[in-house]
């Protein structure tokens, strides 16, 4: 609890009143923003609760829910979306079984989708803890999955180089 | 690196600079932007570093920002002759390094088309029909160092800029035609002027770095590779409106692009180029990073302000504009990332050399991010007016399966579709929104018989009715409404007056809508049902989707003819639907079939097909 107010403490000292990147450093830390850090921070800065929980849920990169142990993160901007996106999302999804927005109960994986990652051109574009790979298919994305599955830790390389 | 005190110090800067790199010709550049880390240019950065690490003495390595031609990533250009290799991979380095040592070319890693090479950068089609004043500068600035940016003649239009009144630098940017690239399109050196005249001490700029149209990137590859040059914008804009402050909001969707500005803001305070008393100037003046937290909204400039205030990003009533009433209640001048990068080039140039590029109404160069269904997908800088024609077959080469190309979608989800026998249309903001569309960013994204204009129409609606930020009615409400009927045309549940109603719908939010996401957000829909009402038709009528796209009403079958028996599908099949003996023609079971596509993705004998 003290280490919870004193990272509230240093982040208001640092940002002054800004709450947006007090809540960036938040779920930068825990992966997510855990309400009790959200009270703190509502009553450390004067404001009401509401306030906090509106800023919270208008923007779409802040999670209420802690996030799996692997991020899937899957574009869904226009050019993604017709080279075929939304199916690698679906496969996911029913690999996984759980929606878009959700996390496994083992919490292992989190499936995310988002407007748009910038790397149209080679879309469909999927991101798997931070690490960026073009031009996938439902397929690609299903064999990569469950090499991590495995614990297999050369998966970065399995996708990249059979896409060229 | 010291303090600067005076352009003086900064001049002998530049002669150091380039004296320096003078011995270093020979450079090898790797294109390493985000969507050419994803294509796998950091393995190829360590292989050329293990590579020419007996050679560092006469070849240096570079590892910019995005090269623009993202179809060939992860590529090289390799310097003074402009050598592009495409596609490379890791254990391609050792011999490139070798041919650049002995002046050889290697043929078969070199862009070939009907068994021509084009060796050169301005040989190949991609590059040779654009006029690249913006991107040009990329290949050759590793984002970290801005001595490269310096080399560039960097900071030169600042230099100029001191020397000038900033009644005349208004002047300049006014005689160019520069007209805002966020895609309004409103004359940037009238906007510098509404500024400049506010009665207040105190007075903000800002840097509209929210680049939220999906499919077009333009501002991250300015951003990634090319920070300074937006740097070097803003700090003259804010001399020539008397600002003391400035803001870059970037999204936070674009890790690389924010570690690079804020990089790169921390080189310019180093060398003074930010600060107290730039140069000696007199002036003041410096630029703070906030990252935006993922709202479409708030690239609408009210929205923008009140999420840099740490608030809900809900656009506000104008008048009052942001350049009488904005960021903290003061007078604010907000411009796109890739207007600002222009400002520098404009003023070392001249307003004439701008103003003699691009069309009648628009002048300049435009960057279009050239995705889709097209062969050579990348970031096109090409001067305003050239027609859709140009792009997407000269440039782009059309087709990547010899399809038939339907239409491009341009302005993202407040743009609108322009069909393929409208292709000779002029590129500019009055020939777009003439044609139902808007120039937008800059995103064009190109679509084949396989795109189902329904189908688009509705994912662009789903995507705005998400990121309604639920302030108006007509918008947060309306857009729902259209989303709804438009999934009931895709399944076959529509009645054909739901065409009138959606028709209906999309005046009511655009003319009820407090900003633009609002008044735009039927665009999408009208212009598809102004050009396809067949396929609408189609829909609702036959229960028939022409492009096979729409799961309600397609069904995927097994080509005898085509079919090998490889059992690919078979072993791919989420819901085991597939049947068939090894070597013998495979079935789909429609009862179990779940319509994922996914036989459609793995079978390599095109033996899959839509009904």
């Amino acid at each position: 609890m003290q280490e919870a107010i004193n990272f509230i403490e240093a982040r208001i000292k640092k940002y002054g009143k800004y709450l947006i990147p007090i809540l960036q450093d938040i779920q930068q830390f825990y992966n997510y923003l855990p309400e009790e850090m959200l009270r703190i921070l509502a009553e450390k800065m004067h404001i009401p609760f509401i306030d906090v929980y509106g800023v919270v849920t208008f923007y779409n990169s802040f999670n209420l829910a802690p996030k799996g142990e692997h991020t899937i993160t899957v574009c869904t901007g226009t050019a993604c979306y017709i080279r075929g996106g939304p199916k690698i999302v679906e496969a996911v999804a029913r690999e996984l079984n759980i929606e878009a927005g959700q996390t496994t109960d083992d919490m292992k994986f989190s499936l995310e989708t988002v407007n748009c990652l910038g790397c149209c051109a080679i879309g469909p574009t999927v991101v798997i803890d931070g690490e960026y790979y073009g031009e996938m298919t439902a397929q690609k994305t299903l064999k990569l999955l469950r090499t991590i599955k495995e614990e297999k830790k050369e998966y970065e390389q399995v996708a990249l180089y059979e896409s060229t | 690196m010291s303090k600067l005190h005076s352009t003086n110090q900064l001049e002998a800067l530049y002669k150091k600079v380039l004296s320096d790199k003078a011995h270093k010709n020979r450079i090898i550049s790797i294109s390493s932007g985000t969507c050419g880390q994803a294509r796998g240019s950091i393995k190829l950065v360590e292989a050329f570093q293990d590579a020419i690490i007996d050679d560092k003495d006469k070849i240096s390595l570079k590892v910019s920002g995005c090269h623009g031609f993202c179809a060939a990533e992860p590529n090289v250009i390799i310097y003074p002759q402009e050598i592009f290799y495409k596609n490379l991979k890791p254990e391609d380095a050792p011999r490139i390094v070798q041919s650049v040592l002995n002046d050889e070319i290697i043929p078969e890693l070199t862009v070939s088309q009907n068994g021509t090479n084009f060796i050169h950068l301005e040989e190949i089609p991609f590059y040779s029909h654009q006029k690249r004043i913006l991107l040009h500068d990329n290949p050759l600035i590793d984002p970290t160092n801005i001595e490269d940016y310096l080399a560039l003649g960097g900071y030169k239009a600042l230099s100029k800029a001191f020397e000038m009144q900033p009644e005349e630098i208004i002047e300049t940017i006014k005689l160019s035609g520069l007209r805002g690239r966020g895609g309004a399109g409103f004359p940037t050196g009238r906007k510098w002027d509404i500024t400049r005249g506010q009665k207040s001490e105190v007075k903000y700029i800002i840097c509209n770095a929210d680049e939220g149209d999906p499919g077009a990137y333009m501002d991250r590859s300015l951003l990634e590779g090319n920070s300074q040059s937006i740097l070097e914008g803003m700090i003259i804009g804010a001399y020539a409106m008397g600002a003391t402050k400035g803001w870059v909001y970037v999204r936070t969707e674009y890790p690389l692009a924010v570690q690079n500005v804020i990089l790169n803001i921390d080189k310019a305070q180093e060398l003074g180029l930010l600060g107290e008393n730039i140069l000696g100037s007199g002036f003041s003046f410096d630029i703070e990073v906030v990252r935006g937290a993922g709202a479409f909204v708030c690239g609408e400039e009210t929205a923008l302000i009140h999420s840099i205030e740490s608030m809900r990003g809900i656009p506000s009533q104008r008048p009052p504009f942001p350049a009488q009433k904005g960021l903290f209640n003061k007078p604010t001048n907000i411009n796109n990332v890739e207007t600002w990068a222009n400002v520098p080039k404009i003023l070392v140039n001249g307003a004439d050399w701008f103003a003699n590029i691009g069309s009648e109404t628009c002048k300049g160069t435009k960057i279009f991010s050239l995705v889709g269904k097209v062969k050579n997908t990348g970031l096109v800088e090409v001067p305003m007016g050239i027609t859709l024609r140009e792009v997407v077959y000269d440039i782009g080469e059309g087709s990547p399966k010899g399809k038939k190309i339907k239409a491009v979608q341009t302005g993202g989800p407040s743009g609108g579709c322009i069909p393929e026998n409208m292709f000779d249309l002029a590129v500019d903001y009055e020939s777009l929104t003439g044609a139902g569309s808007i120039m937008g960013s800059g995103g064009m994204i190109v679509m084949d018989e396989d795109t189902c204009m329904v189908d688009f129409a509705r994912y662009f609606t789903n995507f705005l009715q998400g990121e309604s930020c639920g302030n108006c009615s007509a918008c947060r409400e309306g857009t729902q409404r259209m989303y709804e009927i438009l999934t009931d045309i895709t399944e076959g549940k529509a009645e054909e007056d739901s065409l009138e109603l959606l028709e209906e719908l999309a005046h009511v939010i655009k003319n009820a809508s407090l900003c633009g996401l609002g008044q735009t957000a039927p665009n999408p829909v009208l212009s598809t049902i102004r050009y396809y009402k067949d396929e609408y038709l189609a829909h609702i009528r036959d229960k028939r989707c022409p492009a096979g796209v729409c799961k309600t009403l397609i069904k995927y079958q097994i080509d005898a003819n085509n079919c090998t028996g490889c059992g690919l599908c078979t072993k791919n099949c989420p819901s085991g639907a597939i049947e068939g003996e090894l070597k013998q023609t495979h079935s789909i079971d429609q009862e179990k079939c779940i319509k994922c596509g996914i036989c459609s993705d793995v079978c390599k004998f095109n033996s899959i097909i839509t009904e």
